[in-house]
């Protein structure tokens, strides 16, 4: 291997980010505020420069440098912004809610900072290591962002479930990883695809390929290597459960493009059996679970198996078109747990935590703007047509029609309509339920959150129709980061 | 004059006069109301200049494309025909109905009540006047979303289980309707509903996209045996939801089956009609007996629906076997103008005794016809409206049941005698729950205290019942009115699928 000077200027979005991470370290040091103020407006506005450092520099572009270790094209473009983006979202619901609980510190955006550096990490993997650098780093600072209260007995048990689980997985992505060296020689991902390509005798890449797709689907949650999303959602705090579950799905489908596409998409024939299977089983056990569920956050997360489900649908038909769906579908889902989160950190006040369903009872009767929200989150889960969540499913169900795999496009619909069931039970709770007797709404408190915060809800709720009615723009987008 | 923009405007103006009352909220009850009933008004209004402006048998008019999502080919595509346009106009008077009645009588949240009927009303015009796959599937689903809140919010003591019953029932037949329309896409390269016509698909495949769109829409009219989702829907839902539900979102399957499944999958469409046919007749038969032993009024509205759109979907797939083609008679004419007939004036009907028993129910809160008896002794106004929609409920001559049902019966019977047989029990069976209704309703001596103490029909209900009274006869004697309209299109309808026919073969 030759030694090239690497082309600094490329990796541009990571070095920014890391600079700008260590400036909120710096200034985090020195303020004695106790909202935070200026570490979280500096901290969103790393974010945001990033997504636009990102989009800026990578867009258009097909380069390989680092030795082979760093990618920067549209995708990894593509993926960096949403990744900084969906964060910046994520970060911009926490601080009411961390706040009265004595959990906003700096160290809590410095850890969101160091996750979503190794995100983009991710993003630009060209090699095993890098990729694996990236994801380990992500992991670290989730599995501290999880134990973050550390008071509370729930956080506790479910960061050492995330921990113990998480590096098992890690351990067998490693594993996979170092079988496919040993079969190909290289830790480079564009060298692996050559080989992969020419093989005759493939049957150490293909130990290695499960191994590794083992490490991708638990990094995503999808069944049967969920059994820590559960536990984890419903242990951690809630805006650490926003956090999970927006950006580092965007970053576990970046896992799977770059090891599973880049490097051993030869080998997709092979692959299809076992991520079909991820498919079905995600599909079902996450709707089928979730419909005995009473605590909010739970629900929401054996939903996110379901949707994870949904994404093996986009990766199942194994086109182009299907991994530009599959991202299309993170990202929306992105938009919409975050809106669903974010109603649930606005709805909780000091001493109460709103997360089971009946804390959502009679919602409409209090806040019948939350209550839109909701609809309109619950509705985009569905799949209804009108919200993002309906181009979602469309995209990859389109992908797995075109694919040939019209048994599995049923499959899906028909989860989608068990999945109704559990949204609509929501929605029942807080519309057509009435709220206890003696809790008139004069009485509770106001929701504790400022107006910046519930105006980001707003947003973020809008955002569910307004892509879901012109959604052209970020689907061209993510066809074109696949370069359709 | 009005192309390209008038459809536009119909769909999105009460959609944004929705918004406009959610927004009003509880700061004003009686601005809400108003403003409602403007926009419903407003938007009715320039229906009719759609009516006016109509060519008959002038193909698809008042025509609007737009690129939408372009990636996918995906437009929005507007345009009414002969079939379409009448149900887009029933639609806006249906509304402007609910809003008028809701003005009293709905306490609870009027600015949501108001703005989910308005909201409804644009995606249910929406879906009468889409010609893009996609956006009538974005149509079609989102209009689930403001009927199912309206049901559980406003409905009655089993509103829940009937809402989400009404909620999934409909999702899974129309999921498969997409997927459907996905391969459709892919055969024809586009997702104009126009180019899926006559589009040259094996049998197999058609069967299988027929069965697709099946599952769709006969959940919707609904057919024997997918139709237990109606009468919890019916009962439970509030005056206004059963009336939309009555006259809208049941012709929306029968709709879809003229524009979707008939010339889509002709061939599939004749293979299968005798499927089609024998849930007609057993909705015809079945469900007018199980009618007949209801005691709660609404549900026995709601199996009389179910009844009644049996004959929609007779008459349209009956055409195969009653002689469709140049060489034979009208009987295949005659049978799908008389299923269509059929839409409009239950449209009319079912709406009218709907607000009939709200009538009912607003005064006495109970829906039990035991409740009842002699009625007509402390509200003789209200009587005599409810003798003459239960009359045409029944097909009496010189209302429009009757020009409906009397067709499909003519039609039917060159396809069999046996058909026109069964379907001709309907003037029994029809008769004989109608006019019981009536009797222990109406008639008889004052049943309890409670009658006693009932106030006739104020103006605004008797306005409202007055003009539906008035369309039911006028539509009885001269059915041209509607005839002329539709016609052209339907015989259109008919020579392409005898076209596609013949080809095949």
């Amino acid at each position: 291997m030759s030694f090239e000077m690497p082309q600094f200027s490329l990796a541009l979005p990571e070095m920014w980010l890391l600079a700008a991470t260590c400036g909120v370290l710096l200034v985090d040091l020195f303020s004695r505020d106790p909202q935070r103020t200026l570490t979280f407006y500096l901290t969103q506005f790393s974010l945001l420069v990033t997504a636009a450092i990102a989009l800026g520099s990578h867009w258009g572009i097909a380069e390989i440098t680092f030795s082979g270790h760093y990618v920067a094209d549209s995708l990894s473009g593509v993926l960096k912004a949403a990744v900084a983006l969906l964060a910046a979202l994520a970060l911009a619901y926490t601080r009411p809610y961390l706040r009265p609980r004595g959990l906003l510190q700096g160290e809590f955006y410095l850890l969101a900072l160091f996750a979503t550096q190794g995100m983009l990490v991710i993003a630009s993997g060209g090699s095993l290591l890098s990729l694996y650098m990236g994801l380990e780093l992500l992991s670290l600072s989730l599995y501290a962002l999880v134990a973050y209260h550390r008071d509370s007995r729930q956080a506790a048990e479910a960061a050492m479930k995330y921990f113990v689980l998480g590096a098992l997985a890690s351990g067998i992505l490693l594993y996979g990883m170092s079988m496919v060296y040993g079969a190909t020689a290289s830790l480079e991902l564009a060298r692996i695809a050559e080989v992969a390509a020419q093989t005759d005798d493939p049957l150490l890449l293909l130990f290695g390929m499960t191994f590794m797709l083992v490490g991708v689907a638990f990094k995503l949650g999808a069944a049967p290597f969920h059994a820590w999303v559960p536990d984890v959602y419903q242990g951690a705090p809630t805006p650490v459960t926003l956090f999970l579950s927006t950006a580092p799905k965007v970053a576990a489908v970046a896992l799977f493009l770059r090891l599973l596409v880049d490097g051993l998409g030869p080998l997709h024939d092979q692959l299809q059996p076992m991520l079909l299977l991820l498919a079905v089983v995600s599909l079902l056990l996450g709707n089928l679970a979730a419909i005995v569920q009473t605590n909010f956050k739970r629900l929401l997360a054996y939903s996110a198996i379901a949707h994870a489900g949904f994404i093996m649908v986009g990766f199942s038909a194994g086109t182009d078109a299907g991994h530009a769906a599959a991202l299309f579908y993170t990202i929306a889902y992105g938009i919409m747990a975050a809106a669903a989160f974010g109603l649930l950190t606005v709805l909780s006040r000091s001493g109460f935590e709103a997360e089971e369903i009946a804390d959502l009872r009679g919602l409409n009767e209090r806040h019948p703007v939350y209550a839109g929200v909701l609809l309109l989150v619950m509705v985009s889960m569905t799949g209804i047509p009108g919200t993002i969540g309906f181009y979602a499913k469309y995209l990859v169900l389109k992908s797995a029609v075109e694919a040939g795999l019209i048994p599995l496009a049923i499959l899906a619909v028909v989860a989608a309509v068990i999945g109704a069931f559990y949204y609509l039970r929501v929605l029942k709770v807080a519309y057509f339920d009435r709220p206890a007797e003696g809790e008139q709404s004069a009485e509770l408190p106001r929701p504790g959150a400022s107006a910046a915060v519930r105006g980001v809800l707003l947003v973020n709720g809008a955002a569910v129709l307004v892509l879901g009615i012109f959604p052209e723009r970020l689907i061209a987008l993510c066809q074109a980061a696949l370069g359709l | 004059m009005f192309d390209g923009w008038l459809l536009s405007l119909i769909i999105w103006l009460p959609i944004l006069g929705g918004a406009a009352v959610l927004a009003i909220g509880r700061r004003s009850e009686a601005a809400v109301r108003q403003v409602a009933t403007g926009f419903a008004g407003v938007t009715f209004l320039l229906s009719l200049a759609l009516w006016f402006a109509f060519e008959p048998g002038g193909g698809m008019q008042f025509v609007e494309k737009r690129a939408w999502v372009p990636t996918f080919d995906i437009h929005y595509h507007l345009g009414v025909d002969g079939i379409s346009m009448p149900l887009v106009v029933l639609t806006a008077f249906a509304t402007l109905l609910v809003v008028i009645a809701g003005r009293t009588g709905i306490q609870y949240r009027p600015a949501q009540y108001m703005g989910a009927f308005l909201i409804m009303e644009g995606l249910m015009i929406g879906v009468f006047a889409a010609l893009d796959a996609i956006l009538f599937y974005v149509f079609w689903e989102a209009m689930l979303v403001p009927m199912f809140l309206l049901i559980g919010i406003w409905g009655g003591a089993n509103r829940i289980y009937a809402t989400i019953k009404f909620f999934l029932y409909t999702f899974l037949g129309s999921v498969l309707m997409l997927i459907a329309f996905l391969y459709l896409r892919a055969q024809a390269g586009s997702f104009g509903i126009l180019d899926f016509h006559g589009l040259a698909i094996g049998l197999e495949a058609q069967i299988l996209i027929f069965l697709a769109l099946l599952a769709a829409f006969a959940v919707k009219v609904p057919m024997w045996p997918v139709h237990t989702w109606l009468p919890d829907a019916h009962t439970e839902a509030p005056t206004g939801g059963s009336v939309i539900l009555a006259a809208i979102t049941l012709k929306m399957g029968a709709y879809g089956f003229l524009r979707f499944a008939l010339p889509i999958t002709p061939e599939a469409s004749q293979e299968l009609a005798w499927l089609v046919i024998a849930m007609s007749l057993i909705a015809i038969v079945y469900i007018g007996l199980v009618a007949m032993v209801q005691e709660d009024m609404k549900r026995l509205i709601a199996y009389s629906s179910i009844a009644h759109m049996g004959f929609a979907t007779l008459g349209f797939f009956v055409i195969f076997q009653a002689g469709l083609g140049a060489d034979a008679g009208d009987g295949a004419l005659m049978a799908m103008t008389g299923g269509y007939v059929q839409l409009i004036s239950h449209g009319f009907i079912s709406a009218a005794l709907f607000l009939c028993v709200g009538v009912l129910y607003d005064r006495m809160h109970t829906r039990n016809i035991a409740d009842y008896g002699g009625v007509v002794n402390r509200m003789p106004i209200f009587g005599a409206f409810f003798v003459v929609f239960a009359m045409a409920n029944a097909g009496l001559p010189g209302t429009s049941g009757f020009v409906g049902e009397f067709l499909v019966i003519l039609g039917s019977f060159q396809a069999s005698f046996w058909y026109a047989l069964i379907a001709g029990l309907t003037l029994i069976v029809g008769a004989a729950y109608s006019l019981w209704l009536v009797k222990r309703v109406v008639f008889g001596p004052v049943g309890n205290d409670r009658v006693a103490a009932l106030q006739d029909l104020d103006g605004r209900e008797f306005g409202l019942l007055a003009v539906l009274a008035l369309l039911v006869l006028g539509l009885g004697l001269y059915p041209q009115a509607l005839i002329g309209m539709a016609e052209p299109t339907l015989v259109e309808l008919m020579n392409d699928v005898s076209a596609a026919l013949s080809a095949a073969r």
